[in-house]
C-alpha cells in the first residue's frame, strides 16, 4: 500500500515534470458531519477550509498544481468516519486533511489514515486521547479536554461563584472525557458534585431534571453537543430552574439558541474557536463566508480556515523541501510538524513533538437574549512541549 | 434525606412519568389497533407518529406570526397532523401491506421494517431541503408556562401543588387532557357504534364478517386510519412535550410504546394505556434511582443513574412475560384453526 501509494505519487511527479504546462490535480480533503443532526458544525468546517483554499489556488497554480477541496461526510460517527478516512487513504491525490468534528471520529479515522501517512489537521477534537496516541499524522489546532476542563471549572468556581455542580455527559469521547477533566479540577477545589452521569437521551429528560431540583446545586455542566443540551436546557427552564448551564465547544453553534430557545439564557461555554469578532482579522473572511454560504460564520468555521491553511503551507514546505516537486504523502506528514503556520484567524500555529498546538486560546462564551457574547480569553499551554 | 424533602420529589417523579406515559399511550394505541384487527406489528408507525409531529412543526412554524388564539393554533395542528399521519398510515396499509396479506407472517413483518426506513429518510429529505434536521416546535405564547404558577394568586389545584415543590406546566395538562379525549372517543367508537361493531367483527373473523355484508377491506382500511390519526395526535403530544423532533426521533418512543402495547396487552385498548403509563412511571422512577438509593442508604443503586432507564422498561416487559404471557389485560387467544 505505503509503496504503491508513494510509487503512484511518484508517477504523477514525473508526469508534471515531463510537461511543465500541464497541471497536476493535488487535493486536499475535508472529513466532517455534512448530514445529521450535527451537520450545522460540520458544514462550518468544510466551508471555512473551502474559504482557504479558494485563496491557496493562485499560489499552487505557479507551482504547477491544481489545488482543490473534496468534503467527506462521517455523520459525526465513527464507522462512518473510518469508512470515509479509508476512501481518502485509497485517493491517492489527497495529500492531508482537515478534520474532523468529533474525537470519537478523529480517533479511529486518523489510524486508518496512519499507514497511509495522510496527514490530518483537526480544527475541532479536543480528547486528549487524539494525539496522546503518539500518531506521527494526527495534529490539532485546538486546545485540548486537560486545558478546556480546568477552564470550565475554574470559571464556575470563580465567575459564578458555585459551590456545587451537576455534571452530565453525553457518553461520547468527547462529551466523557471533557467532563472527567472537569470533574478532576472540581474536586481538586474542594467542590461538591451533586450529581455525575451520562445520557444518551435526547428527548425526555425529566427524570435528571427532577434529580436537579432536588438536589439544588448551583451549576449544571453539560460535556455534550448542541442539539442533545439545547433540548435538555429547554426542558429544564420549563421545570423552573433557571441557575447556570456551562459546557463546551459542544454548544458553539446558533443551532443551541433555535433548539433552546429562551432556555438557553444563563448558558456559558469554553471554546477553543474564537468568535469572528474577537479576531480583529476575522472581519474579512465573515464577509466571505457570509457571502458564499449565505450564513454566518461561527467558531468552527473560522478553525476550518485556520486548519486548511496550516494543511496547505504545510504542503507548500513539504514541497520546497522536496526541491519544489510534488511532495509524497509521508514528506507531507513531517513537513506538517515543524510548519510555522501564519496568516491565520486564531495566531501562528506550530505543534509540538505530539501534534498539539504549542499554545492555544481558550475563550469563554456567554448566551443571553439570544446573543452570543465574549465572557473571558485564557492563554493555555499543551502539558507536552 | 428526609421524607419531607424526599415525599414530593416522588410525587413529582410519577407525575412527570405519568405524563410521559400518555405519550407512549396514546403511540401503543395505533400498534395495537393494527394489531387487533390484522394480527400486523405495523413498524412504520413509529414513522406515521413522527410525520405527525413534522405537520404539527410546520403547521406551528407558519402560524408563529399569527395573533390567533394558541389554543387554536393546536387544534389546527392536531387536526392536520391526524389528517395527514392517518391518510399516510391508510397508504401504506394499501401499498405494503394488502398485497401481502396472504402471505406467511414474517413477510408483512419485514415490509413493515422496509416502509419504516424509507419514511425515515423521505422525512429527512423533505425537511434537509429545506436546511433543517433538528425541528424546534415554535409553540404560542403561554404553553410553558407553569401551571398556575407561585406568583399567580389562584386558588388552585396547580398552585397547591407548586406549594409543595411539584411544578406542572400548561402544556402538561394540555397534552394529558388531549390523550383522554381521543382515548374517550376512541373508546366510544370501538365499542358503542355499528362502526366498531365492525371493525371487532373483522378482528375476529375476516371471512365470516365479509359474509355477513362487511366490506372487509374497507374497514381495514379505516382501522389503519384511525390508528394513524392517533399516530399524529402523539405526534403533535410529543413535539409539544419536547421541544424538537427529526427524521429519527420515532425510535426510541416507538419500541417503548410497542413495549408498552405488548405490556399491556396486544389488541386490548385499555391495555396499551396501562402499558403506556407504567412504562413511562417505570422509566422515570429507574431514572432517579441513584437518588433513592442514597437517601435509603443503600450504597449499590447508586449506579443505576438515568442511563438504565430505557432498560428499565424493558426488564419489566419480560417479568410480565413471563408470569403472564398475555400481557397485563390481555386475553389469551384461542388459536384459529
Amino acid at each position: 500500500m505505503k509503496k504503491t501509494s508513494i510509487l503512484a505519487l511518484t508517477l504523477i511527479g514525473s508526469l508534471a515534470l515531463g510537461s511543465a504546462s500541464a497541471q497536476t490535480s493535488l487535493k486536499i480533503a475535508s472529513l466532517s458531519p455534512l448530514s445529521g443532526g450535527q451537520s450545522d458544525l460540520g458544514s462550518q468546517i468544510k466551508n471555512g477550509a473551502q474559504l482557504a483554499v479558494n485563496e491557496y489556488v493562485p499560489q499552487f497554480k505557479k507551482l504547477g498544481y491544481d489545488l482543490s477541496l473534496t468534503g467527506y461526510d462521517d455523520q459525526a460517527d465513527p464507522a462512518t468516519g473510518t469508512a470515509a478516512a479509508r476512501k481518502i487513504a485509497a485517493d491517492t491525490s489527497i495529500l492531508a486533511v482537515v478534520g474532523t468534528l468529533n474525537s470519537g471520529v478523529a480517533i479511529p479515522s486518523s489510524a486508518a489514515l496512519a499507514p497511509s501517512h495522510v496527514a490530518m489537521v483537526s480544527p475541532a477534537n479536543t480528547a486528549n486521547q487524539v494525539t496522546d496516541r503518539g500518531l506521527k499524522n494526527m495534529n490539532r489546532i485546538v486546545a485540548r479536554d486537560d486545558a478546556q476542563g480546568p477552564a470550565g471549572a475554574n470559571f464556575m468556581l470563580t465567575k459564578l461563584k458555585a459551590k456545587s455542580v451537576y455534571l452530565l455527559n453525553d457518553k461520547t469521547a468527547y462529551g466523557e472525557g471533557l467532563t472527567a477533566e472537569v470533574k478532576k479540577a472540581l474536586l481538586a477545589k474542594n467542590a461538591k458534585i451533586s450529581g455525575d452521569e451520562g445520557t444518551e437521551e435526547k428527548s425526555d429528560f425529566s427524570a435528571i431534571i427532577q434529580k436537579i431540583k432536588l438536589t439544588k446545586p448551583d451549576a449544571i455542566y453539560f460535556g455534550g453537543i448542541y442539539n442533545q443540551v439545547g433540548v435538555f436546557v429547554k426542558q429544564l427552564r420549563e421545570a423552573g430552574v433557571s441557575i447556570p448551564l456551562v459546557g463546551g465547544d459542544g454548544l458553539d453553534s446558533e443551532q443551541m439558541v433555535t433548539i433552546g430557545g429562551k432556555g438557553s439564557d444563563n448558558v456559558y461555554y469554553t471554546t477553543v474557536a474564537a468568535p469572528a469578532d474577537a479576531l480583529p482579522a476575522a472581519k474579512k473572511v465573515a464577509d466571505a463566508y457570509s457571502k458564499a454560504y449565505g450564513k454566518d460564520i461561527q467558531g468552527f468555521g473560522i478553525f476550518g480556515y485556520d486548519a486548511a491553511k496550516v494543511v496547505l503551507q504545510g504542503i507548500l514546505l513539504a514541497s520546497k523541501d522536496n526541491g519544489n516537486k510534488l511532495p509524497s504523502r509521508e514528506q507531507v506528514e513531517t513537513a506538517m510538524r515543524k510548519v510555522r503556520a501564519t496568516g491565520l484567524l486564531s495566531g501562528t500555529v506550530q505543534f509540538n513533538s505530539m501534534g498539539d498546538r504549542k499554545a492555544a486560546k481558550m475563550y469563554i462564551m456567554n448566551i443571553s437574549a439570544g446573543k452570543f457574547n465574549l465572557d473571558s480569553t485564557l492563554n493555555v499551554k499543551s502539558p507536552v512541549n | 434525606m428526609d421524607f419531607a424533602t424526599l415525599a414530593p420529589f416522588l410525587v413529582g417523579v410519577i407525575i412527570s412519568g405519568l405524563v410521559l406515559g400518555f405519550v407512549y399511550a396514546i403511540i401503543a394505541l395505533g400498534y395495537t389497533m393494527v394489531y387487533g384487527v390484522l394480527q400486523l406489528i405495523n413498524f412504520a408507525h413509529s414513522e406515521v407518529f413522527v410525520t405527525g409531529a413534522v405537520v404539527g412543526f410546520e403547521i406551528f412554524r407558519v402560524l408563529a406570526d399569527n395573533p390567533m388564539n394558541g389554543y387554536l393554533k393546536l387544534l389546527i395542528a392536531l387536526i392536520a397532523a391526524m389528517a395527514a399521519s392517518g391518510g399516510l398510515n391508510v397508504l401504506i396499509e394499501r401499498l405494503a401491506y394488502r398485497p401481502l396479506r396472504n402471505a406467511p407472517r414474517l413477510v408483512p413483518l419485514i415490509t413493515a421494517i422496509g416502509v419504516s426506513l424509507i419514511l425515515q429518510d423521505l422525512i429527512r429529505i423533505i425537511e434537509g431541503f429545506q436546511g433543517r434536521f433538528d425541528l424546534t416546535y415554535q409553540l404560542p405564547q403561554g404553553f410553558s408556562t407553569p401551571f398556575c404558577g407561585p406568583e399567580s394568586s389562584c386558588v388552585s389545584v396547580g398552585n397547591f401543588l407548586s406549594k409543595i415543590g411539584i411544578s406542572l406546566q400548561i402544556k402538561e395538562v394540555v397534552m394529558v387532557l388531549v390523550a383522554l379525549l381521543s382515548l374517550a372517543a376512541l373508546n366510544y367508537l370501538v365499542n358503542f357504534t355499528k362502526l366498531g361493531r365492525a371493525i371487532r367483527a373483522v378482528a375476529q373473523d375476516r371471512v365470516t364478517a365479509g359474509l355477513m355484508g362487511i366490506d372487509a377491506n374497507g374497514i381495514i382500511s379505516l382501522t389503519f386510519l384511525i390508528g394513524g390519526a392517533l399516530g399524529g395526535v402523539s405526534g403533535v403530544l410529543f413535539g409539544l412535550k419536547f421541544g424538537t423532533v427529526n427524521a429519527y426521533s420515532g425510535f426510541d418512543p416507538g419500541i417503548i410504546a410497542f413495549t408498552a402495547a405488548v405490556l399491556g396487552g396486544i389488541g386490548s385498548i385499555p391495555g396499551a394505556v396501562l402499558g403506556g403509563l407504567v412504562l413511562g412511571v417505570i422509566q422515570n422512577l429507574i431514572g432517579v434511582t441513584n437518588i433513592l438509593g442514597d437517601a435509603l442508604g443503600i450504597a449499590n443503586l447508586g449506579v443505576i443513574d438515568s442511563s438504565y432507564q430505557r432498560i428499565g422498561g424493558f426488564l419489566v416487559l419480560v417479568l410480565i412475560l413471563i408470569f403472564k404471557p398475555t400481557g397485563l389485560l390481555g386475553r389469551s387467544n384461542v388459536e384459529k384453526v
